[in-house]
């Protein structure tokens, strides 16, 4: 009798656990079923590779908006590493514990503001300050590569933290115990220590920063041309997306939907790399 | 060239410090920015009226009930789908393929970006399930959005409960199930709740996957299947048309209050948590 | 010294325990009487806390664990599938040696296990509790505030509150697993104590923090080492005349 009254849970739970992989194979199936077909239509190498994006032309090259993704991640890693990596590194050895109990907060608030906020906050601020002191129209693969890099600091900064907190105290005593200053000790154990951690986070920051599109929109300025410099105007694979789902029908949908189909296997890659960079410790 | 490691100590402290203040910093001021702007726009008739004209006057009440519905509606479907998967992964299993297959997808379906979840409910509960643009559609979407958040906080507060615990239940006689309820959901509460919580502030904040969804109408919805804008939305809608700039700044200001009160409530749990010893 | 002549009350026939293909314990045979106390002593990793654990079917929560031979209680094979699992904890209540009182008040602490089995009634959970609490040596010092948390009790009291918890589920067995390491000479004293009029109702099966427990509170004894059982009988006759040459080096310190 009390065999029987265990087996019932177990099963609910069974299936209420496979809800995660449920609804991962739904997204899967239905985005590729939306998608695949416009991709066989156009030809997989003039999707990628192909340089103009005119639906009503039926032209659907996606090209520009892959280099834009690239450019603008790129650019917001470059910014926001270093002072992730030093915030992580404050947090972690630095901060006294009341303060780091104020920051670490702080920095959680930060991941919690809306996407739209920020692209806001960046248009008003950051995109006059582009064109005035640095040219262009503004709405800039800079001023988005300035908003993402604000955006992925606390992924990058909290996972980061965690590494560096979580290597055996030993390490570092081993260090002080041979003279070395903090500093040294930081750079060259600590840092080398946490290593895949950090990997990690920064993979995970990447695709923070591939997948957001609200605030992105907001200041990229949405041009379809292939991008001359960062002070450009561009569209990303998310914005492409956002910007013109609200409108688009039929095959131009489908296309939408292609595109969606190339972020996904780009986010999946990045995720597989980033969960191999952990397992490796 | 070899510094003095003294003096590079400096150095790098120095720039480590700075770039903790500049992280500070911008947090206030775009916070401050907002606030300063917003607040004044948030009067009585901000609060209860519906927008008019496009938004271009009125205030955002219909807003406030769309943001507040799709949330909870997410909120209601991800919980117990969520809490329960975590069970099943700590409970009821050792390791094996399965329960490393749901945790991959719970870790994939995390870093899917919001617009693909926008598409994948467009495409699913709008089209396919016939549900159309409503609080349902936004609901559901969202729920498989925070789903993983909420998994992986719940997991690691169950993993958090003393092992012993659920020894010195069974040995009292207790089934796997008995001890889930009495002993290990009671203690892991306050983990739950903070990753609950944190999904609720991911459903205020979101916009790409709801305004795919949910729709943008600014009517007061009126059942499940009404559409609705929720206050992201609106504001992106105000923001990016131009239609109103103070009801753009006031929309922003009540979204940014009430991610801060879902922060220092979620911080508050975790001290709670904390004080209990675990 | 007493001699025991009570009814056997668990048989183990020719138990051989593995972990992970390990044998941990191996062709072991041994009789508990009825309302005695045995202690099961040892050096470390002799299979003294896996013998208690096999007793009431707590080793069958780890993984890789296989068992021959029979275990019974009062007659019956406690691996037979007519006995359920949870019966038998109740019937045969484990101490472990870290005393770990649930994250709930005193009083649910106790009342956990009788309301697992279904007692809902408020008096009779009161009645229950005060009961539990007065075997167990404990309810003068805590009958004022039952609903204060049990982790607020020092270590001893903390110990005798888990003792008080499984006796309100009214065992017939109870195991203790090193029950005073860590605690002051005075709860050592006042738990051993308690046993004594304990073993009036129940049958008592202690692993002893050291020979020395062993010799103050045990009627018979078995001396374990390495998974063989080398030696059982009267305590007083093991401790004074050991037959084997293992358990007279053991008990004497020439090992450990």
């Amino acid at each position: 009798m009390k065999k029987f009254g265990e087996r019932i849970p177990q099963s609910i739970f069974f299936i209420i656990a496979l809800s995660a992989l449920s609804a991962l194979a739904l997204i899967t199936v239905f985005i590729f079923i939306e998608g695949v077909p416009l991709i066989a239509k156009v030809g997989f190498f003039n999707f990628i590779f192909g340089m103009k994006w005119a639906p009503s032309l039926g032209q659907y090259g996606i090209f520009p908006m892959i280099v834009g993704t690239v450019l603008v991640t790129l650019g917001a890693i470059i910014l926001g590493v270093p002072v992730a990596l030093c915030c992580s590194i404050f947090l972690a050895e630095f901060a006294p514990r009341k303060l780091s109990n104020l920051v670490r907060p702080a920095i959680q608030l930060l991941a919690g503001i809306p996407s739209v906020v920020y692209g806001f906050w960046g248009l008003i601020f950051i995109v006059p300050a582009i064109r005035n002191y640095l040219g262009g129209p503004g709405l800039s693969i800079l001023a988005g590569s300035i908003i993402l890099a604000i955006m992925i600091l606390p992924t990058v900064i909290s996972i980061s933290e965690v590494s560096i907190l979580a290597l055996p105290p030993l390490l570092k005593e081993g260090a002080f115990a041979l003279g070395a200053t903090h500093w040294q000790t930081i750079r060259s154990v600590l840092l080398p220590a946490a290593k895949s951690g950090i990997l990690a986070s920064i993979i995970l920051g990447i695709g923070r920063a591939v997948g957001e599109t609200m605030a992105v929109i907001m200041v990229l300025g949405n041009a379809v041309a292939l991008p001359n410099s960062i002070l450009d105007p561009a569209r990303t694979l998310t914005t492409n997306i956002g910007i013109e789902m609200g409108y688009a029908s039929g095959e131009h949908q489908q296309a939408l939907f292609a595109t969606g189909i190339v972020l996904l296997v780009i986010i999946m890659i990045l995720n597989s790399v980033a969960q191999y960079a952990i397992r490796r410790k | 060239m070899r510094l003095n490691p003294n003096k590079s100590q400096v150095i790098a402290k120095t720039v480590i410090w700075s770039a903790a203040i500049l992280v500070l910093l911008l947090l206030f001021s775009i916070i401050l920015y907002i606030l300063s702007k917003g607040i004044p726009n948030i009067t009585w008739q901000f609060l209860t009226q519906i927008p008019s004209d496009m938004g271009r006057s009125g205030g955002i009440l219909s807003c406030i009930v769309g943001t507040l519905s799709v949330t909870l509606v997410a909120t209601l479907v991800a919980t117990p789908l969520g809490v329960g998967t975590a069970f099943y992964l700590t409970e009821y299993t050792r390791e094996s393929t399965i329960t490393k297959i749901i945790r991959f997808s719970a870790e994939s379906l995390a870093g899917i970006p919001s617009i693909v979840y926008g598409l994948f409910g467009f495409i699913f509960f709008v089209i396919y399930l016939k549900l159309g643009w409503s609080i349902l559609s936004g609901g559901l979407t969202l729920a498989v959005m925070i789903l993983p958040t909420i998994i992986r906080t719940s997991e690691e507060a169950i993993r958090t409960v003393p092992p012993i615990y659920r020894e010195v239940s069974f040995s009292l006689g207790g089934t796997k199930w008995q001890t889930m309820i009495k002993v290990l959901i009671p203690t892991a509460l306050p983990g739950i709740a903070t990753g609950i919580i944190l999904g609720i502030g991911r459903c205020v904040a979101e916009t790409a996957a709801v305004i795919l969804t949910a729709g943008s109408a600014l009517r007061m919805p009126l059942s499940l299947f009404s559409p609705t804008r929720t206050m992201a939305v609106h504001f992106y809608i105000l923001a990016r048309e131009g239609i109103s700039l103070e009801r753009a700044y006031g929309t922003a200001a009540l979204l940014i209050i009430l991610i801060l009160l879902i922060n220092i409530g979620a911080n508050l749990l975790v001290n709670r948590f904390m004080a209990k010893g675990h | 010294m007493e001699t025991t002549t009570g009814q056997s009350k668990i048989s183990i026939r020719n138990l051989h325990f593995y972990y992970n293909k390990n044998e941990v314990i191996k062709a072991l045979n041994l009789e508990v009487r009825a309302n005695e106390i045995l202690a099961v002593f040892g050096p470390a990793n002799s299979g003294t806390t896996t013998l208690l654990r096999t007793l009431n079917r707590m080793s069958d929560l780890a993984a890789k664990v296989r068992i021959e031979g029979e275990i019974f209680l009062d007659g019956k094979n406690i691996h037979s599938p007519e006995i359920s699992i949870t019966e038998l904890r109740r019937k045969v209540g484990m101490v472990f040696e870290v005393p770990t009182p649930l994250p709930m008040s005193i009083f649910d602490n106790i009342a956990y296990g009788p309301r697992l089995s279904g007692i809902k009634n408020k008096a009779a959970l009161e009645e229950i509790v005060e009961k539990s609490l007065q075997m167990a040596v404990l309810w003068d010092e805590v009958k004022d505030r039952l609903h204060s948390s049990g982790m607020r009790l020092s270590g001893g009291q903390q110990q005798r509150l888990c003792i008080a918890r499984i006796l309100a589920l009214q065992p017939e067995v109870i195991l203790l697993d090193r029950p005073c390491s860590g605690l002051d000479p005075v709860s050592t004293s006042k738990i051993e104590e308690s046993l004594r009029t304990l073993k009036e109702e129940f049958t008592i099966i202690i692993v002893p923090h050291n020979v020395q427990q062993a010799g103050r509170v045990a009627d018979r004894v078995a001396f374990l080492l390495m998974g063989d059982l080398i030696e059982e009988g009267l305590a007083a006759d093991v401790f004074a005349n050991p037959k084997e040459k293992r358990t007279s080096d053991y008990i004497t310190g020439r090992f450990g």
